[in-house]
């Protein structure tokens, strides 16, 4: 019996447990497909489902991995300092908050399925835009003005 | 991705098939494995390299995975009670037929009457919170994505496969339900279908990864202390010892930030959304908090200047068919009562004070005004009551009616009301009348209504 597990877990790479945890979550997934392989809009799931994981792995992160590096260049070694406060974070911290609300809202922002929200809410996005650049413009501020006074505080001491 | 020019310290990780102790060894059939090992695509051992990040490791990734492993479930239990709270014993829940998936029934309560509106608030408000660290815990983990060998045995594949699963079903959930209550059905498929099923295979998929972690996520949370991180500055920070899994830099650079900066920019950021998402439940100037959705404007002033979520324009219904011609009809046993607006005044008006709360995750509350809907039934002489099917005077939309339950029909609190907040329903408030009952889904809070039929337990 030992002996039989022992050579499953050789064979498979992991013990008999983890097959059958894969084996359900499988089971689910595939009863899923089967049962909404009928309707006509099933292709566009699965796109978005798997289109999904790609464009964040494939195109989000390398995009904003790719920012980090080019922000880190621009910067040199003043972005971060040995001591006291580092000025990368203080662009990088609004600039991934900008991203973020961008991403996150971006249907108002960008003003996509106009007919629905309008019937909907009987309004239009238009304020959305501006609203998001000010929020982004506040944020930006209010990091720059937090680093000038952790600055100032770093060098009174 | 990091890029990194400097060349590389020492022999490649990857063409030397190093195996650290803890990680899997090869399947079978072993020499395939090892062959696929040591035949690295071009660049595979550069980008290895490049990840340079001190902070990734088992820690912060347990960190993350902690609090998702509290929320995520938060989140599919009160998508569940939304599902339940459309009374699927009527069929009136979509997606219609779920076949296995089918949820224990019951009936919906009308108390605490702001139950849906907690519930409901709670799913979309704690989804979108959570966005931030999904995305950080994603971050954590994704060199392995890029790792070579990509797998060193079946298992290790079929587990990579149902991290496909898992990644998809998560964003695919959070994009088509931000999608959703920002009304871009950008996708052209049913929202309803699309985000149940995706539910299910992305917790399935959650399941099976929770069980197979747990016992990584635990040893890393126990690897450092937390209130130790959150005293140690950047300077101060290196990067967590070599794991099994290499989740730690083969070659970490200089910290850039400290674990406990990279915590509070992530906690930060998750408290910004939430920030920006509360504002849909709260009345008056602050509403306008919610700056980037829907409901955060007030679409108009006064008593009837709350939002709406389907306009009269959108629903096809005009003002010449809510004029004096307007009459309810009343239905039970084979009897039909109608009542135009006056015969409505005429009755005991009742004031109530409730939420109504959207399915969207939004909600208001006001002061509604009008007929109990356990008073119209006596009106037909309805009585044995097992639910009430209401229909409105739209002609197309999936919400032209609804079917209430028994306790919805008989709570003192559930009205047919004719005004709000002292006047008359506005158009696009659903006047001549509309339905109001406790803690029920604002979409099956009828608007316009035509006509309500009383069912009675023994049939007719
Ligand atoms: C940002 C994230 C999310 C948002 C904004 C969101 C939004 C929504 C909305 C608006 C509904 C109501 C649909 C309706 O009745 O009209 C809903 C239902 C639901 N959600 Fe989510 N959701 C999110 C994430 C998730 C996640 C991660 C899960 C699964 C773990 C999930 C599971 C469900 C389920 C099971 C329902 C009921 C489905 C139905 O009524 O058809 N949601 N969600």
């Amino acid at each position: 019996m030992g002996d039989l597990a022992a050579r499953f877990r050789a064979a498979y790479g992991a013990p008999a447990g983890h097959l059958l945890l894969l084996v359900g979550a499988f089971t689910v997934a595939g009863w899923v497909a089967l049962r909404l392989a009928a309707e006509p809009t099933s292709g566009r799931m699965l796109v978005w489902f798997v289109g999904a994981a790609i464009a964040h792995d494939f195109v989000l992160f390398p995009i904003y991995g790719l920012a980090d590096r080019v922000l880190q260049r621009a910067l040199g070694t003043h972005g971060v300092p040995a001591s006291g406060p580092a000025l990368l974070n203080h662009v990088r911290v609004p600039a991934l908050a900008s991203g973020l609300l961008f991403l996150v809202y971006l249907p108002g922002i960008l003003r996509l399925g106009r007919p629905t929200y309008l019937a909907a809410s009987g309004q239009d996005q238009r304020p959305f835009l501006a609203r998001w650049l000010l929020i982004t413009a506040a944020l930006f501020l209010a990091s720059a003005v937090g680093y000038v006074l952790r600055r100032w505080w770093a060098q009174r001491r | 991705m990091s890029a990194e020019s400097s060349p590389p310290a020492g022999g490649s990780p990857v063409a030397s098939g190093r195996v650290p102790p803890g990680r899997p060894a090869y399947g079978f059939p072993r020499r395939w494995w090892a062959f696929l090992a040591e035949h690295p695509p071009p660049g595979a051992a550069t980008v290895n390299r490049r990840w340079r990040s001190p902070l990734r490791g088992p820690w912060l990734t347990a960190m993350f995975g902690v609090v998702l492993l509290v929320g995520l479930p938060l989140v599919f239990l009160t998508g569940l009670l939304d599902y339940l709270a459309y009374s699927p014993q009527f069929g009136q829940a979509f997606p219609r037929d779920v076949g296995w998936l089918r949820l224990p029934q019951f009936d919906w309560p009308t108390r605490p009457s702001w139950l849906f509106r907690l519930t409901q608030g709670l799913h979309v408000a704690l989804g979108i919170t959570l966005i931030p660290i999904v995305l950080a815990k994603l971050w954590s983990v994704l060199p392995k994505l890029f790792d070579w060998p990509p797998a060193r045995s079946v298992a290790q594949v079929l587990e990579r496969l149902s991290l496909l699963l898992l990644v998809g079903g998560i964003l695919f959930e959070i994009a088509t339900g931000l999608l959703d209550i920002q009304y871009a059905y950008l996708f052209g498929f049913d929202f309803y279908t699309a985000h149940y099923f995706g539910a299910w295979v992305f917790v399935a998929a959650l399941v099976t990864h929770v069980a197979l972690k747990l016992r990584r996520m635990r040893t890393g949370l126990r690897s450092r202390s937390l209130p130790e991180e959150l005293i140690t500055y950047r300077a101060a920070t290196r990067p967590e010892p070599p794991d099994p899994d290499e989740l730690v830099a083969a070659r970490p650079g200089p910290p850039t930030m400290s674990r406990r900066g990279a915590l509070t920019l992530v906690g930060g950021l998750s408290l910004l959304l939430a920030a920006l998402t509360v504002g849909q439940h709260l009345e008056g100037p602050w509403r306008r908090t919610a700056l980037l959705l829907p409901r955060g404007r007030q679409p108009g002033a006064g008593p009837t200047g709350f939002p709406v979520n389907r306009t009269a324009a959108a629903a096809g219904v005009r003002a010449a068919d809510t004029g004096p011609g307007w009459r309810l009809a009343l239905r039970a046993g084979g009897r039909t009562v109608a009542v135009d607006r006056a015969g409505l005044l005429a009755m005991a008006q009742h004031t109530v004070t409730l939420p109504i709360a959207c399915v969207e995750g939004w909600s208001t509350v006001q002061t509604w005004t009008g007929v109990r809907l356990r008073d119209l039934a006596a009106l037909v002489g309805a009585d044995g009551i097992a639910a009430a099917h209401v229909r409105s005077l739209e002609k197309a939309g999936l919400f032209k009616q609804a079917t209430l339950q028994a306790n919805q029909v008989l709570d003192a609190d559930s009205l047919l009301a004719l005004q709000v907040n002292g006047v008359d329903l506005s158009l696009d408030h659903g006047y001549p009348a509309r339905v109001i009952v406790p803690a029920l889904p604002g979409v099956h809070c009828t608007k316009w209504v035509a006509e309500i039929e009383f069912r009675s337990r023994t049939g007719g």
